[in-house]
């Protein structure tokens, strides 16, 4: 019971792991910002389910409304996934400019190209 | 107006930025940010002399109260810090539109003052707020301007600079965001000085543990500690000389600074020393980044990737002072974070004014510059002579307490250790000043003149603080003294 009871915390484990790996095994520069991404994701989820309460509801000021999940973490972590769209944005800007001047976006032929210059 | 200081600190830099962008021309945003940097580095003086005056100053964000709002707090610990980073960026704003005319091209100049702009609000928030979750924010505002910043660079390897910068600065700021949210999870406060009261009823906890370690992680690499350093040496050679500057003398303190601030402040000596065997940890990364960083420097051809490693070790002196867990070492980090900015700022902005000459900083080219350049390589020796910590220069004040601090703990070694680490520094500013200064002119040297003053004046205002501050200590030694005491307010 207590395993299910924690999912969404297995859940963050196992997204932020597969995320971190693409990361750093990655040779495509874009891979690796899909994985960022996917990284970044996990937390959000940690957020997310760290305000949630069974059975609460969203906290509005109403007759009949007794139990809410926390808001606070929830508000938190809208900031956090402009932060991450931000990222994610400058990343791929980065890669585009990239492309256009060593005309790939593998790693290793990077490294190649740069060893030659 | 007075009470709002604190506050007005960041927002002035921040509102600036878009500012710039409706001016359009680049000598306007040019002139437009270095008034506004100035500004800042104003109001940054006003609040040291009211701290140091009235003890330390709370501003309530939107007037809500504390635990609730945003709290910005500013104390000796920070306020120091925040004159470092706007004085450092009004100087090199100063030189910056000299500095860019050939690393840039002409239409992204009013780009490039908006990142800094950003960038610098970025930094000044880090250091000024009380709330852990705006540290993130300001965290990730002022290492997206930076990216851009580094990506501006004139070779394409800067592009791949920004890039793996991006994703280990993304790494390092997630790591921290983690450690923000499971702190939350155990008490249900932001605010600095309320999860100071209320982590010590929980800290005996898996949670709480792991907290501080991704907080810990997370910091390390965005100061750069070895061995998470790896993106730091290429974004510094390959950014705009002007940036590297601007980044090496000020981002990775702003980071110590947060790591400071959370051992000390908000986890608390005793959790962080005696719970965890965080000395150890430190202590030996350390040594090894002292050790590590100064043998590859030495074998550095590129001055700026060389620099780069030296900011390395030094960010290794800087942890080993956090080590000692006593007032004295972190009395010496305080005064080495200080100082470090004031000589590396120096002798990157000498190392700028050679790129702005020749295009490049390859010390292979630079048989006998300093017959043909002699002020900025006067500059670089000085700075050179602070950066192994020479009497006279602000690097043998902080070498200085940083070994007796070593001594203060019976540690031997330790201390033998920064001396070595001086003798390696020896190395590779001798290897420079030698070709430079005894080497004959070759066919290789550049047909260069003298840089234009608008790079000199703020490389020698900088070169006349590392002296002054090295014989006039009163100022500096001092604060890092009240702030250290203030650190261990709590234990005495």
């Amino acid at each position: 019971m207590e395993f299910l009871g924690l999912f969404n915390y297995w859940v963050v484990i196992v997204l932020m792991m597969i995320g971190f790996y693409i990361v750093i095994c990655s040779n495509n520069l874009i891979k690796k910002l899909i994985g960022l991404t996917i990284f970044q994701t996990s937390v959000f989820i940690m957020y997310i389910s760290m305000g949630k309460i069974t059975g609460g509801t969203a906290p509005v000021l109403a007759d009949g409304i007794t139990l809410y999940s926390n808001p606070l973490t929830h508000v938190l972590i809208l900031t956090a996934i402009v932060v991450g769209i931000a990222t994610t944005a400058l990343g791929l800007a980065i890669v585009v400019r990239i492309h256009e001047s060593y005309g790939t976006v593998e790693e290793d032929e990077i490294h190649a190209k740069d060893k030659q210059a | 107006m007075i009470e709002h200081l604190s506050v007005l600190q960041v927002i002035i830099p921040l509102i600036a930025a878009p500012i710039c962008l409706l001016l359009r021309k680049s000598q306007l945003a040019w002139a437009f940010a270095t008034l506004v940097a100035f500004l800042t580095l104003a109001v940054s003086f006003a609040l040291l002399s009211q701290v140091v005056q009235t003890g330390p100053v709370s501003y309530e964000l939107g007037g809500w109260e504390a635990p609730w709002g945003i709290e910005y707090r500013v104390d000796m610990l920070n306020a120091p810090l925040l004159v470092l980073i706007s004085a450092i960026s009004s100087l090199a704003l100063m030189a910056s539109r000299t500095s860019i005319e050939n690393e840039i091209p002409e239409n992204r100049h009013t780009f490039f003052y908006i990142a800094w702009l950003l960038c610098m609000a970025g930094l000044l928030g880090i250091t000024a707020t009380g709330d852990a979750f705006n540290v993130f924010v300001f965290l990730e505002i002022s290492s997206l301007a930076t990216y851009t910043l580094i990506a501006l660079g004139k070779d394409r390897r800067a592009l791949w600079a920004s890039f793996q910068y991006l994703v280990a600065g993304t790494i390092g700021a997630t790591f921290i965001l983690i450690g923000i949210g499971l702190m939350y999870v155990m008490t249900g406060t932001l605010n600095m000085a309320d999860l100071a009261q209320r982590l010590p009823e929980v800290e005996n906890t898996k949670t709480v543990f792991t907290a501080f370690a991704f907080l810990i992680v997370g910091v390390c690499m965005k100061l750069a500690l070895f061995p998470l350093h790896l993106w730091l040496p290429n974004a510094y050679a390959f950014a705009p000389s002007i940036v590297t500057t601007f980044l090496a003398a000020t981002a990775t303190k702003v980071a110590v600074y947060v790591m400071i601030r959370f051992i000390f402040d908000v986890f608390g000596f005793e959790f962080s020393f005696t719970h965890f065997p965080l000395q150890e940890v430190l202590l030996t990364l350390g040594i090894a980044g002292i050790f590590v960083a100064s043998v590859v420097a030495i074998y550095q051809d590129n001055l700026k990737r060389m620099l780069a490693y030296s900011s390395v070790a030094q960010v290794g002196y800087i942890i080993l002072g956090i080590s000692f867990a006593s007032q004295t070492g972190i009395m010496a980090t305080l005064l080495h974070m200080l100082n470090h900015g004031l000589m590396k700022g120096a002798l990157f902005l000498a190392l700028a004014a050679v790129v702005y000459r020749m295009g490049v900083a390859q010390l292979s080219q630079m048989h006998g510059i300093a017959s043909r350049m002699p002020f900025t390589m006067a500059a670089f020796l000085i700075g050179g002579l602070s950066l192994i910590g020479v009497p006279l220069t602000v690097g043998f004040i902080s070498k200085w307490y940083l070994v007796s601090a070593a001594l203060e703990n019976g540690w031997w070694p330790v201390a033998a250790v920064i001396l070595l680490g001086s003798l390696l520094s020896v190395v590779y500013i001798w290897r420079v000043i030698e070709v430079a200064y005894f080497k004959p002119v070759s066919e290789s040297t550049p047909d260069v003149k003298e840089a234009p003053a608008a790079l000199l004046i703020p490389m020698w205002i900088l070169v006349l603080a590392n002296l002054y501050f090295g014989i006039e200590t009163s100022l500096t030694v001092g604060v890092s003294e009240m702030a250290a005491a203030d650190l261990f307010g709590g234990l005495r």
